[in-house]
């Protein structure tokens, strides 16, 4: 198994054969956790420690769901209320982190390059669990990983994803990411939650969700972030809702097997209406999130072996 | 009386625009001949400079020296050092320290500390409303009298355009130089990089370039009103050049710069979160940078400044949208201007006049002339001589520099300021 990465800081430094390695553990990650008994030892005696400078319930549900099924000892640190607020700044944090000897470090920001910045300065493997408005490496592949058992591939499928895609990192991982495999990607939204030069990242920019929605395979919703709005990005939720909430009219225009996603957590009736998020035949809403253990298992593995090799070799200099 | 015969040098007349072998002979710390054949006074000192180039010094408007408030940035004894071996022989220091210089008082304990300090000529500047808070104006007339040579809130707009009406108004009666930073504080709030495709790949919070023209359009209206002499510190972007040749061409008394950095880098310098590249305004797109230069050729842009902003350490180690922006520029004035010189951008007397000349004549200096009569602050360099820079090798206490690693061309070998030689071995 070739994965040769230290840290998962985004999908932007992960080659189409990373990825594909990744899709293909984390689909036996998936059949172990159907089992009755869902363990392995693959991070025996490792050391997880989940830091979320900024709230997260699922997220960091999941990756501590992962590490505790591959026997890691998890720690989560709720920073967003400790030495942040004292003053600390986010080196300061790390190498005081570091001094614990980590091997895992789970990391959320709010500001987009933090995570980067905090794995320059440790020795351990680090795992962007999303970073401001840059990336959020494993939505992306738990998303891959969804479409790919929904879908049987990555590449030739026309994925649209609508909303706010200019506060989005879950938008940018998975541009990234769907690009690398070669698919079609469709943005959808109002212009004012666009980025400016998306339309240079190879994708096709829609305004109008019906004309975006046309054929599409896979059907990306995201969040409407309100907590990112400083205020008058939309007129209201309800022209919002109107123009770009997925109703079962809209969806009409999509293919007919399309299937519908939703990173989460969903504000029905602003960007989803409610019966749709529930349809078992078309929302793999959570697929996804099955799906979201088993990926952050794979990761965690893979880095976990690099970090043992790399520590192996030094211990064999010493020895030599 | 003290003569000195600096003897086979080539002289880079920015006046002129020529590049000549020849001499100059300094008589009590000012230029007493120029030229290939100069008869020697009794008792002159000869000294060969071996073919460098010799120049007037440069004068760099909008120095951020941290007296007061913030000495462990940079002082004005490591500010004169960093100046010197960059060529720079005045330094026009900014008023956005801690407090800010708004009263003659201020201004006179930056003066005083300069003269106990700096190696090189310091002149301050006033900020232009009390406290930089945009509501009421300074003292001008006191400030002048003082030695202000200029009046600038710096990156602080002045949002209310009555005030900022007055304030040019009054300014205007007295001759003053009022110098404003061209952008829209609206749009570009919270702002840490130039919106485009780097910014969204990178996930930053952006302004668009039109920012600079929406400030100077606005700025341009209100010194077409009040007859204000005005001059904008940084023009960064294609889009507001226009507007300015077209404000020059009719006549109202208005010049403009661009920093240093802003024509040798462009946005993808930012790569990855490098936050030394965290600048005000935020790096541009390359047509971005081109244009400037463009417009630095043309001479639609005056004059070139180093935009000097010391931050320390942790100022810096912070997510890029959280570090302080700017970054030191003194010290590596010269070689990053040769940058354009040896890109074939420009020419050597091209680059003195806007970083010498221009600015001197704007603030009513003698100096950035090659001529009898002028002061003798020079700068002799090796336009060629390579070297890789190790920021921990500045002198300036700060070391925020975004030419770390970088290779340059261009080593100041000896500066005088006055005819005193401040820098240097010969």
């Amino acid at each position: 198994m070739h994965f040769p990465h230290r840290h998962l800081l985004g999908i932007e430094h992960l080659p189409p054969a990373s990825i594909t390695t990744l899709l293909d553990l984390a689909d036996q990650y998936v059949a172990l956790n159907r089992r009755e008994v869902k363990h392995s030892d693959a991070l025996a005696g490792l050391t997880q420690i989940n830091m979320f400078f900024e709230a997260s319930t699922r997220t960091q549900a999941s990756f501590e769901l992962a590490g505790k099924r591959l026997g890691a000892d998890v720690m989560n640190m709720a920073v967003a209320q400790s030495s942040v607020k004292k003053g600390e700044t986010l080196i300061d944090t790390a190498l005081t982190l570091n001094a614990m000897h980590p091997d895992l470090l789970v990391v959320r920001h709010p500001a987009s390059g933090a995570v980067a910045l905090l794995a320059a300065k440790v020795n351990c493997a680090v795992l962007n669990a999303g970073d401001g408005r840059h990336e959020h490496p494993t939505q992306a592949l738990l998303d891959a990983l969804t479409i790919r058992r929904a879908k049987g591939r990555l590449h030739r499928l026309t994925v649209a994803i609508c909303g706010d895609i200019a506060h989005s990192r879950v938008a940018r991982s998975n541009i990234l990411l769907l690009n690398r495999m070669e698919s079609r990607i469709r943005l959808i939204g109002p212009p004012t939650l666009m980025p400016a030069g998306i339309a240079d990242f190879g994708c096709e920019v829609f305004d109008d969700m019906r004309a975006g929605l046309k054929g599409a395979d896979v059907v990306m919703m995201l969040r409407l972030q309100k907590e990112r709005m400083d205020g008058g990005f939309i007129p209201s939720e309800r022209e919002y809702y109107h123009r770009y909430g997925l109703d079962a009219e809209k969806l009409a225009h999509a293919a007919p097997d399309a299937i519908v996603m939703h990173p989460g957590p969903m504000n029905r009736g602003v960007e989803i209406d409610g019966e749709i998020a529930d349809d078992i035949n078309r929302s793999v809403i959570q697929e996804q999130v099955e799906m979201g253990v088993a990926v952050r298992m794979a990761a965690m593995d893979l880095l976990a072996r690099n970090l043992r090799a790399a520590r192996g070799a030094k211990v064999t200099e010493v020895m030599a | 009386m003290t003569a000195t015969l600096l003897q086979n040098a080539r002289l880079i007349d920015p006046a002129g625009d020529t590049v000549t072998p020849g001499s100059l002979l300094i008589v009590d710390g000012v230029i007493a001949a120029v030229g290939a054949e100069i008869p020697l006074p009794a008792g002159v000192r000869v000294i060969d400079m071996g073919g460098l180039h010799l120049a007037p010094g440069i004068v760099d408007i909008g120095v951020k020296v941290g007296e007061p408030g913030e000495r462990h940035k940079e002082s004005f004894r490591s500010a004169g050092q960093a100046a010197a071996a960059g060529g720079v022989t005045t330094i026009v220091a900014r008023p956005d320290t801690a407090p800010p210089i708004d009263t003659p008082e201020a201004l006179e304990f930056v003066a005083r500390r300069a003269r106990e300090a700096s190696l090189v000529r310091v002149l301050a500047m006033s900020a232009l409303t009390k406290g930089r808070a945009g509501r009421e104006m300074v003292e001008i007339g006191f400030l002048q009298d003082a030695g202000a040579v200029a009046f600038t809130d710096g990156t602080h707009v002045v949002t209310d355009t009555k005030v900022l009406t007055r304030a040019l108004t009054y300014a205007h009666g007295l001759g003053a130089l009022v110098i404003g930073h061209p952008q829209d504080p609206g749009l570009s709030r919270g702002a840490a990089a130039t919106s485009g495709k780097f910014a969204s790949l990178r996930g930053l919070p952006a302004v668009s370039p039109m920012a600079e023209r929406m400030g100077l359009d606005r700025d341009i209206a209100l010194i077409e009103m009040t007859g204000a002499r005005y001059h904008f510190d940084q023009i960064t972007t294609a889009r507001a050049l226009p507007a300015l040749e077209r404000a020059k061409r009719n006549g109202l008394d208005v010049t403009a710069g661009t920093s240093i950095h802003h024509v040798t880098l462009n946005e993808f310098d930012v790569a990855d979160y490098r936050t030394f590249f965290r600048l005000t305004p935020p790096l541009r797109s390359e047509d971005d940078r081109q244009a400037t230069v463009d417009a630095l050729r043309t001479g639609v842009i005056d004059i070139l400044a180093s935009m000097h902003t010391p931050q320390d350490e942790e100022s810096k180690r912070l997510p890029f949208e959280d570090a302080a922006p700017g970054a030191v520029g003194l010290e590596t004035f010269l070689p990053a201007m040769l940058r354009l010189f040896h890109s074939g951008d420009l020419t050597l007397p091209a680059l003195f006049r806007l970083a010498s000349l221009n600015p001197a004549k704007r603030l009513g200096l003698p100096q950035g002339r090659l001529a009898v009569g002028a002061p003798a602050d020079l700068v002799a360099f090796d336009p060629h001589a390579p070297f890789v820079l190790d920021r921990f090798a500045l002198r300036s206490k700060s070391k925020n520099t975004p030419f770390d690693g970088a290779r340059m061309q261009g080593i100041v070998r000896a500066t005088w300021v006055g005819g005193t030689l401040i820098f240097g071995e010969l």
